[in-house]
């Protein structure tokens, strides 16, 4: 199997897509020529022309509403919110409406869309197109979040969040974008709802999302030269969230560390914790650590920027404080 | 082409319906049948009947939390609005939407918005989509004075221009935004000037006056219809109540009798009355013989949604994602 970027895989989903269902279309901002800000739609606009790759104005709430109204009547857009951050200018869409509309009709219409929002710290963008409030998501009824974080499960999840009668917001992380790993040439899907033991291990469970997958991998290697097994289970969509894999590894593990790039105020690592304390508190043979982004808004200045996102370091400081309860 | 004579007596017998039909949930509301807040369209009925009796069962509306009239115009039945508004199982929404969110998606409605504007976007993206289907749909999106103020109406309109869609935006201009005066909420008068901006045509006209209203949506559908693009009409017009049940003394607070006891005699009912009454298409016996039915079919719906069984404790998780498709 060859490997390709996390970037490319969305790609070769959308073209796949497209390719088959002359209802896909996308539409956003600068993503025609340019090909996205992230270049995740490189090359589609020469494939499929202007009127399926639609360059929208700078106005999300009117782009998100138009794609809203076109999901409702027949077609599957697939928009691209160029930063997480501008979901903010299309909040009465996203809320109100995309989530809502099933079910105050009375489930007489479906909103099969899917918003592409890349969110994360990365490269001193500062504090408004920087944000991981993807939580914010996961909080409403109505919607359904999927957060890849191997080019693998995106483009498995991108096949299954187009096919989904409901609005997805797919969240991508900017730091993954260039990321490489297997994927297949050929079609497949990755369910939503069903979480991934990306590393088996007896001693920790890490349930870590996006980028601090990969952050907990390395640092999972590194204990195991201790002798320290640390498992980690990537939940892969936020909303359906696959508890029964998270609590069958804390059961076995006894032990609960969350990690996610959002805050932890009321964030996606307090809500699985929540759950898991309600739900198994007695496997538990240590207090549940969460990691997430300082409680500040993201700092421009690469010192600041870099003490704001959770890291490797942070994974690390977790694990040792697990260490009097091993 | 002009409106011939039948075409005429059901725009009088529809806007009849709207009134008698608002005239009766504001009773039902005040009783307790009807929960919640209701926002009435009475005195503003010529401008969904002239709009709507354009439209094609196929096309598309949004409308807003003062919605019935649009729902009425574009064909939605009495029983199932009824039992809607009464919050029961058997209504449009399964009684999950309520007054500001019906919709009757197989004659394309595709709902009323509650909040001020969000229509419009939603609207422009229906166009859109028969644009692309190649459908010759059109979409009317109708919304207030106060929505024209809105960042969605702008997006909105300005998508529409750009993609030349299928669009029509009806603003029904009542002169407020809920208490506040059109002068105070923005610095134009006439509202379709707001169209220059779009490089769209705007037209102001009086939505008082059913066949000035059926004209003038005429062309601006056939121009969307045919590939022309949107057109931007205001019609001025006026509520007659409150903005909605609960507006004390029915809006009288922050406008003047005089204003509302001038705009009554402007009643675009009774104004299409006289001129088929002069017509001979229409006389007091008539009249009467209209009213009685459309009463009837009113009572009807009423005993609808009285014996209609309210939702049970677990449909409230219902319908918050569609089950089927993908597996999960």
């Amino acid at each position: 199997m060859r490997d390709i970027t996390y970037a490319q895989a969305i790609n070769e989903a959308l073209t796949y897509n497209m390719e088959k269902d002359p209802g896909v279309f996308l539409m956003g901002e600068d993503i025609g020529k340019y090909g996205g800000i992230f270049q995740v739609t490189a090359g589609l606009i020469d494939r499929f022309g202007p009127e399926r790759v639609i360059d929208t104005p700078i106005s999300e709430a009117g782009f998100v509403g138009a794609a809203v109204g076109a999901a409702m009547t027949g077609m599957r857009p697939v928009v691209e919110i160029m930063f997480l951050d501008l979901t903010t200018c299309a909040m009465d869409m996203i809320i109100n409406q995309m989530a809502k509309i099933h079910y105050m009709f009375g489930g007489q219409v479906n909103v099969p869309m899917v918003l592409r929002c890349p969110m994360g710290t990365a490269r001193n963008a500062a504090t408004q197109h920087s944000q991981s409030f993807h939580a914010i998501f996961v909080h409403i009824p109505g919607l359904l979040v999927a957060a890849p974080s191997t080019p693998y499960d995106a483009k498995g999840l991108m096949n299954t969040a187009i096919l989904d009668e409901n609005p997805v917001v797919f969240v991508e992380h900017k730091k993954l974008y260039a990321s490489k790993g297997p994927v297949p040439e050929e079609y497949y899907t990755v369910p939503f709802g069903k979480a991934e033991i990306k590393r088996p291990g007896r001693d920790i469970t890490i349930v870590a999302t996006h980028a601090m997958v990969h952050r907990s991998l390395t640092v999972a290697e590194e204990f195991a030269k201790d002798g320290i097994e640390i498992e980690i289970v990537d939940p892969r969509t936020l909303r359906p969230l696959d508890k029964e894999t998270i609590l069958d590894s804390v059961k076995r593990t006894g032990r609960l560390i969350v990690a996610d790039e959002g805050q932890v105020t009321c964030g996606v690592a307090s809500d699985i914790s929540a759950m898991v304390a309600e739900e198994a508190i007695e496997y538990l043979q240590a207090p549940i650590l969460r990691i997430g982004s300082l409680d500040t808004p993201v700092p421009f200045s690469t010192p600041l920027e870099k003490i704001f996102a959770p890291d490797e370091e942070n994974v690390r400081e977790a694990i040792n404080k697990m260490k009097p309860y091993l | 082409m002009s409106l011939t004579d039948e075409q005429l007596f059901e725009m009088y017998k529809t806007m009849v319906t709207i009134r008698s039909f608002e005239e009766k949930i504001v009773d039902l509301n005040a009783q307790g049948f009807i929960p919640g807040l209701v926002h009435p369209y009475i005195g503003q009925e010529a401008v969904a009947v002239g709009v709507c009796a354009n439209l094609r069962k196929e096309d598309y509306i949004t409308s807003t939390h003062r919605g019935h009239g649009h729902v009425i115009a574009k064909g939605a039945e009495l029983k199932y609005m009824m039992a809607e508004l009464f919050g029961k199982k058997t209504g449009y929404c399964k009684g999950k939407g309520g007054s500001m969110h019906i919709s009757d998606i197989n004659i394309g409605i595709l709902g009323a918005m509650g909040v001020v504007g969000s229509g419009i976007p939603i609207g422009v993206g229906a166009a859109l989509s028969s644009k692309m289907r190649k459908t010759g749909q059109v979409t009317v999106c109708f919304f207030g004075d106060g929505a024209s103020n809105t960042g969605a109406f702008h997006e909105g309109l300005n998508f529409a221009a750009v993609h030349r869609v299928p669009a029509v935006f009806i603003c029904e201009n009542n002169l407020y935004g809920i208490s506040v005066p059109q002068r105070q909420h923005q610095a134009i008068q006439d509202i379709s000037v707001r169209a220059t901006g779009y490089a769209m045509p705007g037209i102001t006209a009086d939505g008082n006056d059913v066949v000035a209203v059926y004209e003038t949506s005429r062309e601006a559908i056939q121009r969307a219809r045919s590939g022309e693009g949107p057109t931007l009409i205001e019609y001025k017009t006026y509520r007659w109540r409150g903005h909605h049940t609960g507006d004390p003394n029915q809006g009288r607070r922050y406008r003047p009798l005089e204003e509302i006891q001038k705009w009554m005699k402007k009643c675009p009912i009774k104004r299409l009355e006289e001129k088929l009454t002069e017509k001979k298409l229409l006389n007091q016996a008539k009249i009467k013989k209209i009213h009685e039915e459309i009463e009837k079919e009113i009572e009807e719906a009423v005993s609808f949604a009285k014996e209609s069984p309210f939702p049970d404790p677990q449909d409230i998780f219902e319908d918050v994602y569609v089950r089927k498709g993908v597996e999960r």
